[in-house]
């Protein structure tokens, strides 16, 4: 089979589940969704490998192929098709999508059994890895704002997938309505580049830019661009469009670790990264991503610092990382953004995954100033968690430690205003090993809690009546809500088959480019950005090592500087939030940009809908018009109904009338 | 030849209809009132066709009897329902439908 075929494979698969389970719905019983969903994603996943074998097959010149089935539209100057694009890049995502979901699947063969909505979930599921394969295949921009809208789409569903949770609907509108400023903004940047290069195919619009083009920073490119970052911020949580991530937490913790924190979001990094050759045409649009990139690594950094939900400070630390990703890919550190994508996936979903093991152990609870003391209790989690948060901060010889100083050492050659930026990458990075190992030493350390006792005797802790974590509210557990039974990964053998895979993969998935000795990653993406200028200025092999010895310091440092505030002396985090009070209730209002939206956006909406209500609505529209038309008719109706008697012989004596009175005006004017 | 005499009759028979249709208040008598009228229409679309010596008035005339059955079919089946309901048979008293 050609490599385009095997492509769109890889595509169909995720599809036929989702159709197979959600027409089925009714007749599969037990398990049967679970199975279905993992086994078509995994079908997926060994063709996204046998495309990725096939494309190497072919010259490294001519690693570009696209596939067209049908055309949508195709005028004079649209040439909108269903045509994939099969290059490195999207491989390579295709790889990292399909081999994460698989693993979370399988993860939530167990992890979601005792749900109601269990067959619902994989439906969905199935649903949302289609969208995100349809987004990094897509050959021009009108597919591309397709599975982008699926993808949002899908995300909403997922974070309200309990849909009697208020706080999960509440959540779930508002990441929709931030995505969709998103897809706004993608679509009019489209619109902004396609006005100049009168196509829509993604390959032929990288050709015609430098001939478009011609001069670096045109305005209409660069509105164009910063019209894209804003879909790319929208969709990665980026500042100041992140507030709907955290709050995606509400969402089941399988959905966290694949869409909010391995896939979904990276979809930003993709689409900087699939549009590098307009980015560099526009330099000015390009720093501007960058500069995002680091404020929200910084921003989201802090903010896990004081988090005290376990799942929101995973959640904090990936919009950090994807800071670092938009970061990379904004400055042109393309295969080092990508690479931290990928390890990133690996490690993130793992940490999601143990979280959601943790918080099976705890009977749902999230507060981490709840937890404590689960390390003899969850060997197995804890492990898998150690794993993950050294991974995470960085430290030799895990996946995280290469792929984040591959970012930052590309910064510091680059030098000048984007060392600045390596600096915020160093101190996000101690942050980074500070805030996962709060985490760590607070859930797996100190005095066992009731659970953690529960637990190590033998019993799972088991709630009467389930609450909702975020609010106290009574919960039952029919459909809507989260099932009776929690699951942990020490006694679910899909959860540990899981988890396992992706430990191996937080643990040697650095292995994918290490300096002076390979490279594998960044030659194998090297076709799709051949056109680059700037992948060229990459460090050398000394300073990269350096970078990476500071990396693993910093990394060290954070971990130090964590076991002493919350083991070697605890009481020092109480100590220091009484003393560095404001600063504490600044972060802990999470910068107070939630606040901020509210006022500037949403407060002037809202006036602005109820001055319509009152004025236009009430006034004009239903004053004047509708009332207008309305008196109108009733008066011509008031007047005619007098000529309406019932009499029979009346309407008789009028037709004869009226016949007579014709002929004889015909008569009179015949003559 | 001369059809005005034909006319005349058929003048005569519409206007005697008419008036029983404004004047008489049973619908029996009213039907049998459209009756005339139309017969007198049927007479003048025969004086007419002689007239042109065409056959189209005829057929026409003949189409009129057609409708004028179905009309008393219809005139009938009203008035035997009226009766069996019980409904005063006078079309005076049947004035709901109005505005």
């Amino acid at each position: 089979m050609s490599t385009t075929t095997l492509a769109w494979i890889v595509l169909l698969c995720p599809l036929v589940g989702t159709i197979v389970i959600g027409a089925g719905f009714k007749v599969l019983k037990g398990s049967a969704a679970g199975v279905i969903g993992t086994a078509a994603i995994g079908l997926s996943f060994a063709f996204a490998i046998a495309t990725l074998i096939s494309l190497l097959g072919h010259d490294p010149q001519h690693r570009e192929l696209t596939s067209s089935v049908w055309d949508y539209a195709r005028t004079l100057n649209i040439d909108a098709r269903m045509n994939i694009l099969v290059d490195p890049l999207s491989v390579f995502m295709l790889l990292v999508v399909t081999g994460v979901s698989t693993l979370i699947h399988l993860y939530s063969v167990a992890y979601m059994e005792s749900d109601r909505g269990y067959t619902r979930f994989f439906a969905y599921l199935n649903f949302f890895v289609f969208s995100m394969l349809l987004l990094v295949l897509a050959g021009n921009f009108v597919l591309l704002i397709a599975g982008w809208a699926f993808v949002g789409a899908a995300s909403y569903i997922l974070i309200s997938f309990w849909y009697r949770r208020t706080t999960a609907t509440r959540a779930g509108l508002k990441a929709f309505v931030i995505n969709v400023v998103g897809d706004v903004g993608l679509v009019l940047g489209t619109f902004f580049i396609f006005g100049h290069t009168g196509t829509v195919d993604l390959i032929k619009t990288f050709h015609l830019v430098p001939h478009v083009f011609p001069h670096s920073n045109n305005a209409d490119l660069v509105a164009g661009c910063l019209l894209l970052l804003v879909g790319a911020f929208a969709k990665s949580a980026q500042v100041p469009l992140h507030t709907w991530l955290p709050d995606a937490m509400e969402g089941p913790t399988p959905v966290s670790a694949l869409i909010h924190a391995a896939t979904m979001v990276t979809a930003g990094v993709y689409l900087i990264a699939r549009m590098h050759s307009l980015f560099e045409a526009a330099p000015a649009a390009a720093d501007v991503g960058a500069i995002v990139g680091g404020a929200t690594l910084l921003i989201a950094a802090s903010i896990g610092l004081v988090a005290t939900d376990l799942k929101r400070v995973i959640a904090y630390s990936t919009m950090s990382q994807i800071g670092y990703m938009v970061m990379a890919v904004s400055v042109g550190a393309y295969s080092a953004g990508l690479y931290h994508l990928m390890t990133h996936a690996f490690f993130k979903a793992l940490l999601f995954m143990a979280a959601g093991s943790l918080i099976s152990a705890m009977g749902g609870v999230q507060s981490l100033d709840r937890m404590g003391g689960f390390r003899k209790a969850m060997p197995f989690t804890f492990a898998m968690f150690i794993i993950g948060g050294l991974a995470l901060s960085g430290l030799p010889p895990f996946s995280g430690w290469l792929s984040k100083d591959d970012i930052i050492g590309f910064l510091d050659h680059r030098g000048g205003g984007f060392l600045l930026l390596g600096i915020v990458g160093y101190t996000g990075a101690l942050l980074t090993a500070i805030y996962t190992f709060r985490m760590i030493f607070r859930a797996f350390f100190g005095q066992p809690v009731k659970e953690a006792q529960e637990l190590a005797d033998g019993h799972l802790h088991h709630v009467d009546v389930p609450r909702n974590p975020a609010t106290d509210e009574v919960e039952d557990i029919d459909v809507g809500f989260p099932g009776s039974a929690h699951h942990i990964a020490e006694r679910a053998v899909p959860m540990k088959v899981a988890m396992s895979g992706l430990a191996v993969l937080a643990l040697i998935g650095g292995a994918a480019q290490i300096p002076g000795v390979d490279h594998a990653l960044s030659s194998f993406l090297d076709t799709t950005f051949a056109d680059s200028t700037i992948i060229r200025q990459e460090p050398s092999t000394s300073a990269a090592w350096i970078g990476l010895v500071i990396g693993a310091g910093i990394a060290l440092a954070g971990i130090g500087i964590a076991y002493v505030v919350w083991i070697a002396r605890p009481g020092t985090s109480a100590k220091l939030i009484e003393r560095f009070a404001p600063v504490h209730t600044f972060l802990i209002n999470k910068w107070y940009f939630d606040e901020l939206i509210e006022f500037l956006i949403v407060r002037p909406a809202l006036w602005f809908g109820r001055f319509c209500e009152t004025v236009i609505e009430r006034v004009f529209v239903a004053g004047v018009i509708t009332g207008g038309t309305v008196s109108i008719i009733r008066a011509g109706g008031a007047l005619v109904r007098r000529a309406q008697t019932g009499f029979v012989r009346y309407y008789a004596a009028v037709v004869v009338a009226g016949i007579t009175l014709t002929a004889l005006y015909f008569l009179l004017t015949s003559s | 030849m001369a059809i005005g005499w034909y006319l005349v009759v058929s003048a005569l028979i519409f206007v005697i209809g008419a008036a029983g249709v404004l004047t008489r208040r049973n619908p029996l008598v009213i039907l049998l009132c459209l009756e005339l009228m139309l017969n007198a229409a049927n007479l003048a679309l025969v004086a007419f066709a002689r007239l042109h010596g065409r056959e189209d008035g005829q057929i026409f005339a003949l189409i009129v009897l057609v409708v004028a059955a179905c009309e008393v079919t219809v005139g009938l089946g009203l008035i035997v329902a009226m009766y069996r309901r019980g409904l005063p048979i006078d079309v005076d008293e049947l004035n709901e439908l109005n505005g």
